[in-house]
């Protein structure tokens, strides 16, 4: 199979979806000739015209609560928030519009728009460049979230949230564009959202993650096996809906478990995903569950403080390792 | 527009009486525009409410059983009870549902009509919000964008000048919100809201320049709301006084003192048709009052289509 770039994996995701249906068209802040400020709708403006490829103001509020419109009255908007930090500004429209409307209206009301944003830090953009908000809005029902790590996730997950009925935030990642992977060119071949990936099978410790953490922890898990421990990691996928069984499964497998998540430690999905566990397999735990997390603070721009609060693969190998070794 | 009166009248009284509960926000006051708004719309295009929105679903053709069933928060109302007075909708109307938040639904029109002028449909969508609602950010954005796009939408600003209890005055900086069109490279119109034909005369050529690509139009319609913004207002930032100059241009008065002129009313007709819309709302109370509650089992349900 052919090796692309997660970007370019993204981008041809839309742009087979957008050739499969007419009704796809993308929204955002200079996504148009410009291709996009990390570069994924590049040379779709030529392919499909400014009506498709609309570029907007400055004005997220505007076109994100416009793209709830659109899905309302029949399109399927794709929309880009340059940078997850931004988020804030159109948190509304997600929260009270569209992930309300189908609960409360019924069949009539589909909202099948798609938010894709990057979040995450390690490009030293600061604090309000860098921030994983991802946690926010798994606490909204209603919204979809979901955050490939690999090429072939990226492109397989974005084409079902496009298809998908609902809202869905994509979160992607800065630190994953230039990734590379096996990504197939078939324009069928979508994952379904709510299905884990097993990333790597193992015996001895569960690592749980997402998005660059995933890439991280599958890192780590290579470094452990050097030292004779076996870790399974698991790369969620999407967050809502969360395959819980897969997780269930590997517990009972393993018996210790290490949570990654990239955004500050409190109210994050790791402790949701922690809570799950205790409440279904607490039995099968031969130890505390651990999470790894940035620290409770605002990301710093500086590398050295940058570095200093991310959990990375040395991170995850030091805090797998004690969990095992004990 | 009396349907929408007495309607509005006996939710009030439900509410006062503890019949219902939850909130609500009556337009009495407000018919002309809702019923001359929609008076010249199409079958299939979109309009977006507010939390003031009972009369525009009315004058869209809503079931007025199935709205007061809503407020009761029984199954057969609108929403099944999950929405209440604030969140209903009937797609098949174009009638996209009303707003909590205040100024919510103006990027939502605005999106209905980006993807009608895509989709090519020669629909249009016309956005209800209020005074207050124009000082938020969705209704600038939401203008600029339309602006900038020529969108076939028509933004109908009901300026009944209150947001809750704060006069336009002490919360926008110009006489008429209609001028901020200006800045948006749009028309801004202002009409008298209580007059029922001149909303119509307006909103017609509104109609006309969105349906033919000319673009969004700003008509701001002056109006009152007389009664309370919501239940458990007692009304003391207003006078009584200025409250009774308005009682006198009321909509319903006006229009019916026109049609008395014309000869296409008298007493007799006149008595019917208040008898008749009585019979309306009567039995939307019934209606709604009988009709079961939700099954709490349904709680679960629906949250993703």
């Amino acid at each position: 199979m052919r090796t692309i770039s997660y970007t370019e994996a993204l981008r041809e995701a839309l742009q087979e979806e957008m050739t499969i249906n007419p009704d796809v068209f993308l929204m955002g802040e200079d996504i148009g000739i410009y291709g996009g400020a990390f570069g994924v709708t590049r040379g779709l403006l030529d392919k499909f015209g400014a009506e498709r490829v609309r570029d907007t103001p400055i004005s997220e509020q505007g076109f994100v609560g416009a793209s709830i419109g659109a899905a309302l009255a029949g399109s399927r908007p794709v929309v880009e928030i340059m940078f997850m930090d931004f988020i804030t500004l159109a948190v509304d429209q997600m929260v009270n519009q569209a992930a309300k409307l189908h609960y409360v209206l019924g069949k009539q009301a589909r909202c099948p728009m798609v938010l894709r944003t990057v979040g995450g830090g390690g490009r030293c953009y600061g604090p309000t460049h860098s921030q994983s908000l991802e946690a926010w809005f798994t606490h909204v029902p209603g919204l979809k979230v979901v955050a490939p790590s690999t090429p072939a996730d990226a492109k397989g997950l974005l084409k079902a949230a496009i298809r998908d009925d609902n809202p869905v935030i994509f979160m992607e990642h800065k630190l994953l564009y230039g990734c590379r992977g096996e990504v197939s060119g078939d324009p069928d071949t979508v994952i379904p959202l709510g299905k884990a990936r097993i990333a790597r099978a193992g015996t001895d410790v569960t690592l749980i993650a997402w998005s660059w953490m995933s890439a991280e922890a599958g890192r780590a898990a290579e470094d452990l096996s050097t030292q004779g421990i076996s870790a399974e990691v698991i790369d969620l996928r999407s967050l809502i809906p969360l395959d819980i069984d897969t997780i269930i499964a590997s517990v009972k497998k393993t018996h210790r478990v290490l949570i990654v998540q990239e955004s500050c430690r409190t109210g994050g999905f790791g402790a949701e995903i922690s809570a799950r566990i205790s409440e279904t397999v607490f039995d099968y735990l031969d130890a505390p569950l651990l999470r790894l997390a940035t620290p409770d603070i605002p990301l710093s721009a500086s590398p050295s403080l940058e570095r200093a609060a991310m959990p990375d693969r040395s991170r995850i190998f030091e805090a797998a390792r004690k969990l095992v070794e004990g | 527009m009396l349907v929408m009166r007495l309607f509005e009248e006996k939710v009030e009284k439900l509410f006062s009486d503890g019949v219902i509960r939850g909130t609500t926000h009556p337009a009495t006051g407000q018919e002309a525009v809702a019923v001359g708004v929609c008076s010249v719309l199409k079958k299939g295009d979109y309009i977006t409410s507010t939390h003031r929105g009972h009369g525009h679903f009315i004058a869209r053709g809503g079931d007025p059983r199935r709205i007061m069933a809503e407020i009761f928060g029984k199954v057969t109302g609108y929403s099944r009870g999950r929405g209440g007075s604030q969140f209903m909708a009937d797609y098949r109307l174009g009638f996209l549902g009303g707003n909590g938040i205040t100024g919510g639904s103006i990027p939502i029109a605005t999106g209905t009509a980006l993807s009608a002028k895509i989709k090519n449909t020669g629909k249009i969508a016309v956005c209800f919000f209020g005074d207050g609602a124009s000082n938020q950010g969705t209704f600038h954005e939401s203008l600029n964008l339309a602006g900038l796009w020529k969108l076939p939408v028509v933004y109908v600003c009901e300026n009944n000048l209150y947001a809750m209890s704060t006069h336009v005055d002490k919360a926008i900086p110009i006489p008429h919100i209609a001028d901020r069109a200006a800045s948006y490279g749009i028309p801004g119109v202002v009409v008298d809201g209580n007059d029922l034909l001149a909303v119509r005369e307006v909103m017609q050529a509104a109609c006309i320049r969105a349906r033919s690509g000319a673009g969004p139009t700003l008509v701001e319609c002056k109006t009152y709301r007389h009664s309370g913004h919501s239940r458990g207002d007692q009304r003391i930032y207003r006078s009584r006084e200025e409250e009774a100059l308005w009682l006198t241009r009321a909509p319903i008065r006006r229009f019916r003192a026109v049609l008395i002129k014309r000869g296409a009313l008298n007493q007799e007709n006149d008595r019917r048709l208040r008898r008749e819309a009585r019979a309306i709302v009567t039995e939307a109370v019934r209606f709604a009052k009988q009709s079961p509650d939700p099954d709490p089992a349904t709680l679960e349900e629906g949250v993703f289509a």
